[in-house]
């Protein structure tokens, strides 16, 4: 009984969150989240809030969509105003083509943000860039929904 | 009427399921019903306690498998001679079958065997060859595959590839708490060894051509970073640990240089690594991705995947003492996405992940002709892997959400799925030939 309760609550939790945080939600519902990440919820969104840590690209493209870059902007601000900080650049692909080529486009993503990062002021040593390819997705869907979730750069604060 | 009940077991061969007790779970989805029929009678047993495994079902197994052979029902055998001056030749024509094979296995000194077998030609009333063999309990199946070997090389002019190794790494549970492990098995999917097991992703495993070696890419530090692991102790050394890419490992024919994929420099390029000096020499330099560079059998030229041209391709170029030498050649123009090509042992054909109307398939290029042909048609085939005798191309792709292996014959005509238990399986690598 007690654990039933446990599951309501953390359900309801949950609801809450996604709730009251008004995010606009992608793809479908069985989509597996990443907690590290909680910006990638707003996937797409061009709103300049550096609780949004998730670029997204499009297929087999490592160019910073115009959308994306004010919020890069915004972290580029904040990380060159806390020195202590550090930042993992995660890229990512979508499941399509081969795994060492992602794993390349992966990194070229992550390499694409930290470049404008540098070019806003942020010190190298700040950042840290590596690539996963397609091993670790965040949605486990075989279509468009899921692949576009899945072709993105996360940025990992540490020191915060 | 046996003659039609044949052609009728060779269409059906999509239907047939065996091997149930093994890791990996072989399953024939695409027979032909033009393969040699071949008569097997069962290897007498001359010990007493039961023998610990079934060599005759082995080597049927074996030649059903290759797609070639199609082994008769053990119920329309006409009769079971186990030496050669027994057997009445004339009966056997009735069955229609060219080739018979006979053989006995006797018990020696200690967990060691003698086994005896013959290939004979029906229709010549001669025998084409014979073996005995002496071998010892944990070797059985070992031997079971090199008579299969014998007998396909004997039939169909070329090295049978059932005496052989199969790498590839197999991930089992949810998200973040995934468990990769990098394994060995024989090439029908039994003795399944693990070599290696993380929590981060294990990736591309590559045989050093004596096939005591595999290289792969492990996160297990983090990041991706290069070892060299011995099959046989388990021994493994780091070998490229530089800041950005160490992936895509690509033994030389020789066994004494890796290819690999290195991004210290900025950008993602292919170098050439001295195995024993560590000394690498870069080959490639382009903005562009340039990744999974493999080797050409004359150790003088890799073929890798190149962005350059706006989408991923093959391009092939030369190995010189400091560098490239010559031009950068393009080699694939059919599709907007060809990729991570594997040679046959010949040299005479690329296999690659190619891109047609949006899936992704196994696509075989013929060096000669410059012709492309789809063997695959699933949406996510890939990293293929040719039999060292260059007759099968086995390679991952997706069944029933899960991640699987196919084997497919060279011409696309035979198909043959290889499925484990549990989790997903991926990037498979056909080992080299052993050491008879």
């Amino acid at each position: 009984m007690r654990r039933v309760l446990e599951i309501i609550l953390i359900s309801s939790l949950l609801v809450g969150v996604t709730a009251c945080s008004g995010l606009k939600k992608k793809g479908s519902e069985e989509q597996q989240m990443d907690s590290t990440s909680a910006g990638e919820l707003t996937g797409g969104s061009d709103e300049a809030n550096i609780e949004n840590r998730v670029i997204y690209f499009d297929f087999d493209k490592s160019e910073v969509k115009t959308e994306f870059q004010q919020l890069i902007t915004a972290h580029a601000e904040y990380i060159a105003g806390h020195p202590d900080i550090t930042v993992v650049l995660e890229g990512h692909a979508d499941e399509r083509g081969t795994r060492e080529y992602n794993i390349a486009l992966g990194e070229r993503r992550a390499k694409a943000v930290k470049e404008m990062l540098v070019l806003q002021g942020v010190a190298e040593k700040q950042l840290q860039v590596i690539s996963f390819g397609e091993e670790r997705p965040v949605a486990l869907g075989h279509d468009e929904s899921a692949w576009s979730l899945n072709r993105r750069v996360e940025l990992l604060y540490s020191g915060e | 009427m046996l003659l039609f009940k044949r052609v009728i077991a060779g269409l059906s061969l999509c239907l047939i399921v065996f091997s149930v007790n093994a890791s990996l779970t072989i399953n024939i989805t695409k027979g032909i019903s033009d393969a040699l029929p071949i008569a097997i009678v069962p290897f007498v047993w001359e010990g007493k306690e039961a023998l610990p495994e079934d060599i005759t079902a082995i080597i049927r197994a074996d030649l059903q498998r290759s797609g070639r052979f199609s082994p008769i029902d053990e119920d329309e055998l006409v009769a079971r001679p186990t030496v050669g001056n027994n057997i009445q030749f004339q009966n056997w024509r009735i069955l229609n079958v060219d080739n018979l094979v006979i053989g006995k296995i006797k018990p020696l000194k200690g967990d060691m065997y003698q086994v005896q077998f013959q290939l004979f030609d029906i229709y010549k009333s001669t025998q084409l060859t014979g073996y005995s063999i002496k071998t010892n309990k944990k070797n059985l199946r070992r031997t079971a595959h090199r008579i299969s070997d014998i007998i396909y090389e004997k039939l169909m002019g070329v090295r049978g590839a059932f005496d052989t190794h199969i790498a590839y790494i197999t991930v089992v549970g949810e998200h973040r708490k995934k468990v990769y492990k990098l394994a060995v098995a024989d090439s029908d999917g039994y003795n399944e060894q693990i070599i290696f097991t993380s929590n981060q992703p294990v990736l591309s495993p590559s045989w050093s051509p004596d096939g005591r070696h595999i290289a792969y890419v492990s996160y297990k530090r983090g990041r991706p970073e290069l070892y060299v692991q011995n099959v046989y102790t388990k021994r493994s050394k780091r070998i490229a640990e530089f800041q950005g890419l160490n992936n895509a490992p690509a033994w030389s024919p020789d066994g004494k240089r890796l290819a690999l994929t290195l991004s210290k420099d900025g950008n993602p390029e292919i170098y050439v690594m001295d195995v024993e000096t560590k000394k690498l020499i870069r080959i490639t330099r382009n903005y562009a991705i340039d990744t999974e560079p493999t080797w050409l059998p004359d150790g003088k030229s890799l073929v890798f995947t190149s962005g350059r041209g706006g989408g991923p391709q093959l391009y092939q170029v030369g190995i010189g003492r400091n560098g490239a030498s010559g031009q950068v050649k393009r080699l694939t123009y059919e599709g907007n996405y060809n990729a991570r090509a594997t040679i046959s042992p010949d040299g005479k054909k690329i296999a690659m992940v190619h891109r047609a109307e949006g899936a992704f398939q196994i696509g075989v290029l013929d060096l000669s002709t410059e012709h492309l042909t789809v063997l695959t048609d699933s949406n996510l085939d890939e990293s293929p892997s040719f039999a060292p005798n260059g007759s099968m191309i086995i390679y991952a792709t997706e069944y029933d959400e899960k991640g699987v292996l196919s084997a497919v014959s060279v011409d696309g005509r035979t198909k043959q799925r290889l499925s484990i238990q549990e989790g997903d399986v991926r990037e498979p690598a056909w080992s080299p030939f052993r050491a008879k």
